[in-house]
């Protein structure tokens, strides 16, 4: 049974992901990213680690989607024809992905077999084993993730302000 | 709330370094080809979602929690990019008129 779960949002998910590099217009781009983004927090369920899918679909589909949309949707991107790159950079891309993907595949598939190392464990993405760990012993950099947000904010307000203002500076 | 879905089994880790691999490299792929900075945007956020599914999935073969802390990191630092990312796609966008990461070349001077 997870079996075919896991396989099948494996396949929609490379299909989507593979279909946003394909797009030609930004906004069918971001929805098949968006079709990805769910997939994901799909396979976070298969892994019983659901804070993490909760999260994840509140961040990227709620927050970063919505940025992105209303972004596409100021900058009136469709009236551009040509969005991709000459023919030989893209056969050069893709040929130097393959290799990456022959490399790492290569690398890392060996690992299942130290029987020491993996004790897997299900139990690991509740919510209090994550809080626990987070608000102990990583209570320092959840604090400075809090300052790098509002770092964030203040940058993307400063930047975004109206033309004129930014000018004059 | 100890487990949503009864009696999951994992499948080997294999499967995820290979699903996250074909993910990442597709992410890096639309960075190298396309000429759209948010389409580069959004190849970039593939990539950073590839990662953390690689950290949550040995985060849970190794009963270590801390992988999935990292995640949340990471997740927090992705939305913090986007967001000045896109301030200043907007920015070039206003003197531009264009978003072709080409034009990005007039920085240089």
């Amino acid at each position: 049974m997870e079996q075919y779960l896991f396989y099948g949002l494996s396949t929609i998910a490379v299909f989507s992901a593979l279909m946003m590099v394909i797009s030609k217009k930004p906004i069918h781009s971001l929805l098949y990213l968006l079709l990805c983004f769910f997939t994901l927090a799909g396979h976070y369920v298969l892994l019983n680690a659901q804070f993490l899918a909760i999260v994840h679909i509140i961040v990227y589909a709620g927050a970063i989607m919505v940025l992105f949309l209303f972004t596409v949707m100021l900058l009136n991107l469709n009236i551009k024809g040509e969005q991709s790159k000459p023919v030989v950079a893209r056969i050069v891309a893709v040929v130097a992905g393959g290799l990456l993907l022959v490399a790492l595949v290569g690398v890392l598939r060996g690992i299942d077999n130290n029987p020491t190392l993996m004790q897997p464990n299900n139990q690991v993405g509740m919510m209090k084993n994550i809080s626990d760990l987070l608000f102990n012993e990583y209570v320092l950099p959840f604090e400075v993730a809090s300052i790098l947000f509002l770092t964030a904010m203040v940058g993307a307000v400063m930047l975004g302000k109206s033309e004129s203002k930014v000018l004059n500076n | 709330m100890d487990t949503v879905v009864e009696g999951l089994k994992l499948m080997p880790i294999n499967n995820y370094i290979i699903l996250s691999s074909l993910l990442f490299v597709i992410g890096l792929v639309g960075v190298l080809t396309k000429r759209n900075a948010l389409v580069v945007f959004m190849s970039v956020e593939l990539m950073l979602n590839a990662i953390n599914l690689l950290f949550a999935a040995f985060s849970v073969y190794h009963n270590n929690s801390a992988g999935q802390v990292m995640v949340i990191f990471i997740m927090v630092v992705a939305a913090a990019e986007v967001a000045a990312g896109l301030a200043i796609l907007v920015l070039t966008y206003r003197t531009n008129h264009s978003i072709d990461i080409n034009l990005l070349n007039s920085l240089k001077h």
